[in-house]
């Protein structure tokens, strides 16, 4: 008990604990529609791209949340944009856009006094070092996040199984996929905070996947994905914690860490199991 | 053919060009295509002869290059609830998580009012639909874990939840079993009972003739149309098939799960 309680006494640890129960909740769920849609890699590109909002929000004294956002919906415009004209692939697109974004944000963090700090910060992540107000923000994307799948839910289901059938039934599917990165960006925003830039896709997809791999409904993958992202953020700050690690690094390692478990020991899908089938036959 | 009033007429079709976006050719031109409603009609011809296409213009998935496609009078895509469409097998996700009951909800999706949360009631029709397609006992099963044929009966059974006037299927007889096949006739049959059209683009030729009222005989272009006795002639058939080798060709994929 002792042990559970201890870290507590520190403000900052139970806002980063907080706030990381808030992320692995809403990148948990959001991470299911992600995963099924087959947009993983456009997590990890929209983390990458809000590098230069988030910059330019800070040079110009304005919240960064605010420039990371806005930089999302840009990136995520720009990309559907460029796929549209049939001229490049969306996954190419993808490429092009994020590596460019993310090359505009160092250009511009370079400009910064004491940049690396700072870049690292994005980078990696300072869980430890989040502010009331950002708790604050925290908790209303959480809400947003939420409040959208639960809203849009048999639109973003129909989207992501059977696009025929979601436009033959009149779903505006540009509409609802811009929607869906809209409230993609703002997870990512928050997630920053936590693990930053280079581990934020993997709050997203990790849980999912993990959640896959147990069951073969949605509503159960989602409450497992919910479960797995929350309990990576806790087992990861304690780890941090006690062992003196980066929270980033800890919260990312202990969802990998649920995945391989799972993707050995499923009792259908894990890899032992169909193994154990194969030998059996 | 040329006496129907407008009221009897379920898909009217005009002087269409059909492409597939990013494809230089045309996929299917027609200068006159009608199905009168309450029938069951055939769409047959090779294999990327425009049935496809066809079914996917008079949902309105396709962009037409000219003319006009009007279902029910109306113009094509203005009418969602009326219109329900079963894709071809190998064009579904079978992985995702839902189960046969969450399939056949989806039926009711397009009746539901913002934010599209299922009612009592749409559980019932959904249930009712898997009952008539004989998968009441498999409702909370995972799509991937039934066979093609009940995997073809549930989505028949979502556009049976859906209580369409036109249902189109495309290909649904391709590596279903016996007993799937006799359902989806049944169920087709009270359908058109019912005074629904029942479009299938089929490549099975022997069944037409007893299942089918009317037949369309497809090849970019239609090559007939009519009555199904009429148009399976084998000189007809040849018309679109080629040598007769090339027809018996066509039709071995029939039977063979892909």
């Amino acid at each position: 008990m002792e042990l559970i309680f201890e870290p507590f006494k520190y403000a900052f640890f139970a806002r980063a604990l907080f706030v990381g129960l808030l992320l692995g909740l809403s990148c948990g769920v959001l991470g299911c529609f992600v995963v099924l849609r087959g947009m993983a890699f456009i997590g990890d590109a929209l983390a990458h791209s809000i590098l230069p909002g988030m910059v330019a929000a800070y040079l110009f004294g304005l919240n960064i949340f605010i420039g990371a956002f806005i930089a999302g919906i840009v990136t995520a415009l720009l990309i559907s944009g460029i796929s549209r004209t049939e001229q490049v692939r969306e996954d190419s697109a993808i490429g092009i856009v994020f590596t460019g974004a993310f090359a505009l944000g160092i250009v511009l963090i370079s400009r910064v006094q004491g940049y690396t700090r700072d870049l690292a910060h994005l980078m990696f992540g300072n869980i430890l070092g989040v502010s009331p107000d950002d708790v604050l923000i925290v908790i209303l994307v959480t809400m947003v996040v939420l409040s959208v799948i639960a809203l849009w839910f048999r639109e973003f289901i129909l989207i992501s199984f059977d696009v025929i059938q979601a436009r033959a039934i009149g779903l505006k599917i540009n509409f609802l996929h811009l929607g869906l990165m809209m409230i993609l960006s703002l997870a990512i925003v928050t997630g920053l905070q936590a693990v930053g830039v280079i581990l934020v896709a993997s709050m997203l997809v990790t849980p999912a996947v993990t959640a896959r791999l147990l069951t073969d409904r949605l509503p159960v993958m989602i409450f497992l994905a919910a479960g797995f992202g929350c309990g990576s953020a806790l087992i990861g700050l304690y780890l941090s914690y006690y062992m003196d690690v980066a929270s980033g690094g800890a919260v990312v390692l202990t969802g990998t860490v649920i995945f391989v478990l799972a993707f050995l020991f499923a009792p259908k899908r894990g890899f032992l199991a169909r193994r154990a089938l194969v030998i059996r036959q | 053919m040329t006496h129907l009033s407008q009221a009897q007429i379920a898909v009217s079709i005009r002087d269409i060009a059909l492409r597939y976006p990013a494809t230089p050719e045309i996929a299917l031109q027609a200068d006159l295509i009608r199905i009168c409603q309450g029938q069951r009609v055939a769409l047959v011809g090779p294999n990327g002869a425009g049935k496809s296409t066809l079914l996917k213009a008079i949902v309105g998935l396709l962009p037409l290059e000219r003319g006009t496609v009007s279902v029910f009078g109306k113009p094509v895509g203005s009418l969602p609830h009326d219109v329900a469409y079963v894709p071809q097998r190998r064009e579904v996700d079978w992985r995702f998580p839902i189960t046969t009951l969450d399939l056949a909800l989806m039926g009711r999706d397009v009746h539901l009012a913002w934010p599209r949360w299922p009612r009592q009631t749409d559980r019932r029709l959904a249930f009712q639909a898997l009952e008539a397609v004989g998968m009441a006992d498999k409702v909370n099963i995972h799509i991937a874990d039934l066979s093609g044929g009940q995997q073809q009966r549930v989505f028949l059974a979502r556009a049976i939840a859906q209580q369409a006037k036109l249902l189109l299927l495309d290909e649904p007889f391709i590596g279903v079993d016996a007993v799937t096949q006799a359902i989806l006739f049944h169920i087709i049959d009270v359908l058109c009972h019912q005074g629904c059209t029942v479009v299938v683009a089929t490549h099975d030729l022997v069944t037409i003739q007893e299942q089918f009222d009317a037949a369309i005989l497809l090849r970019r272009e239609v090559i007939a149309s009519g009555p199904a006795k009429d148009v399976l002639r084998p000189d007809i058939l040849a018309k679109a098939y080629g040598d007769p080798l090339a027809l018996f060709e066509e039709r071995t994929p029939h039977g063979i799960d892909f």
